[in-house]
């Protein structure tokens, strides 16, 4: 599970000959293969894009790298803030939840709203898990303003449960909950599919401004201009193919 | 999640539970770690309460081992504890919530009693003390301090499942189980005693075992899953993984005969 080459170069991800098929088993236990023989290295400060059209895979191999799909063959390291590389396809369930907790982030389109929880909560949340934390629920709730406020996020808003609010705040709000707490590996799937141009502009900011700090980022960005702006390297997603 | 602890709270080992001939629960082995919350799904029939009572001592099981991290002594195997040690254990660093808030409470006295009995049972005698805190703890599930010395009988369904949690927690337990704690309650009671639920096991890094056979709550509560059927463990993991890419015939039905949770 955990590999000794841990040299400071190494790469934040690195998956190797990562395959995914999903067996149907309701349906005659159909296989659906979706991913064979994908490799990918992540180094600090990279911005790598993943291309293609829908259906290729791309969404499944950030789930695979957060470990929300388990991969069928392949290995996926992931170095954690101790600089060790922890491979995600072998690891127990309490490593992902703390690998998930410092070390990744990942971005979804759409939130997973929490009935009741107002929305200046949800963003705050990140910073108040687990024990260790050193922030009181007031500051972490300091800084969530300031994210929100960032983000354009009226303040009438804030003490409301993101459930009423449009696609586009809930994206905002997914994306505060996300860069809140820095992580050095941010997945992002389409983080600006449906945000307005100023505020895909403060996307874009966050992004290099991450990058600047040395986070390593993966991503699925389908607005060209958006990806060439952030995007410092293209993996283009190829169809599936049968490995011999 | 602190992650640098060395040592389970709970450690279930090669668990088997059988009503005469018939197993009702085999071979079934898990850690779980302080502030994890961990939700045993499955139709009814599949075994989840019985290994939940196994693991709450509640019911010898077969065989196997439930080990329990003692405060002062580490990874002890909960039925060999005497029995006065092991219902200190139920009354002071475990809770259990009932389906059935009947089966948890005193309906015949006050709910101050009810939240304060825990208290009592340790030796604690101020009254006012003791009627404090029994206040406090029925601000925290939201109930109006002022019903304090009303019966739990002129309660709503809601408010007795809060109670029954109040009166659990004010031990500041490690590990609370709790069976169905939401079902045969109205949606909005449920997703206000889910959030609380949520919130009170992050404040105070408590572990949990759920059962529960509504994948919604198990998704908006529980870190970890167990997916039981025909007392056998079929399917285990985070809960998202075995949410959103089930591996098992079983899991992949029962995902996908319910709504998206």
């Amino acid at each position: 599970m955990i590999s000794p080459r841990t040299p400071a170069s190494a790469p934040l991800l690195d998956m190797q000959s990562v395959g995914k098929q999903f067996v149907l088993h309701l349906q005659n236990s159909t296989a659906l293969p979706v991913l064979s023989g994908f490799n990918l290295t992540l180094m600090p400060g990279e911005c790598v894009r993943l291309s293609g059209p829908s259906g290729m895979g791309k969404s499944t191999v950030l789930k695979l790298a957060f470990g929300n799909y388990r991969a069928t063959s392949g290995r996926i390291w992931v170095r954690d803030t101790n600089g060790q590389q922890i491979d995600i396809t072998q690891a127990d369930a309490r490593t992902v939840l703390h690998l998930r907790s410092q070390t990744m982030g990942y971005v979804s389109q759409f939130l997973r709203v929490i009935p009741r929880v107002a929305a200046i909560d949800v963003v705050a949340a990140p910073l108040l898990e687990g024990t260790q934390h050193a922030l009181t629920p007031d500051e972490a709730r300091e800084r969530a303003a300031q994210w929100l406020t960032r983000l354009r996020i009226a303040p009438a808003l804030w003490a409301l449960p993101p459930a009423t609010f449009s696609g586009g705040e809930q994206q905002r709000i997914n994306i505060a909950r996300s860069f809140i707490k820095p992580r050095p590996l941010l997945l992002l799937d389409e983080p600006t599919a449906s945000l307005d141009p100023e505020n895909t502009q403060t996307v874009i900011d966050l992004i290099s401004e991450a990058r600047a700090q040395g986070v390593g980022i993966l991503g699925i960005f389908h607005d060209a201009s958006v990806a060439q702006t952030v995007a410092s390297r293209t993996v283009a997603m190829q169809p599936y193919q049968a490995t011999p | 999640m602190i992650h640098d602890v060395t040592q389970p709270l709970l450690r279930v080992q090669n668990l088997h539970c059988a009503y005469g001939v018939r197993a009702v629960v085999r071979d079934i082995s898990l850690d779980l770690w302080p502030g994890e919350v961990l939700a045993i799904v499955g139709e009814s029939g599949s075994g989840k309460t019985t290994l939940l009572n196994a693991m709450a001592a509640r019911h010898a099981p077969t065989s196997g081992t439930v080990a329990f991290a003692m405060l002062d002594a580490g990874l002890q195997d909960i039925y060999a504890l005497s029995e006065a040690q092991r219902r200190l254990l139920a009354r002071t660093d475990w809770g259990f919530v009932h389906q059935h808030a009947a089966d948890g409470l005193r309906m015949n006295v006050s709910a101050g009693a009810n939240v304060a009995e825990r208290l009592m049972a340790l030796g604690h005698r101020h009254y006012g003390n003791l009627r404090a805190q029994a206040s406090d703890w029925l601000t925290r599930v939201e109930i109006d301090p002022s019903r304090i010395d009303d019966r739990p009988d002129t309660f709503s369904g809601g408010m007795r499942q809060r109670l029954q949690i109040a009166r659990n927690l004010i031990t500041q337990p490690r590990l609370v189980f709790m069976d169905e704690p939401t079902s045969g309650l109205d949606v909005s009671v449920q997703a206000r005693l889910l959030d609380m639920l949520r919130m009170l096991t992050r404040q105070m890094n408590l572990a949990a075992v759920i059962v529960t056979h509504d994948l919604a709550v198990a998704r908006l509560l529980a870190q970890r899953m167990l997916v039981m059927q025909g007392g056998v463990a079929v399917e285990t993991g985070l809960t998202d993984q075995v949410l959103d890419d089930p591996q098992h015939p079983y899991t992949q039905l029962l995902v996908s005969s319910v709504l998206p949770p």
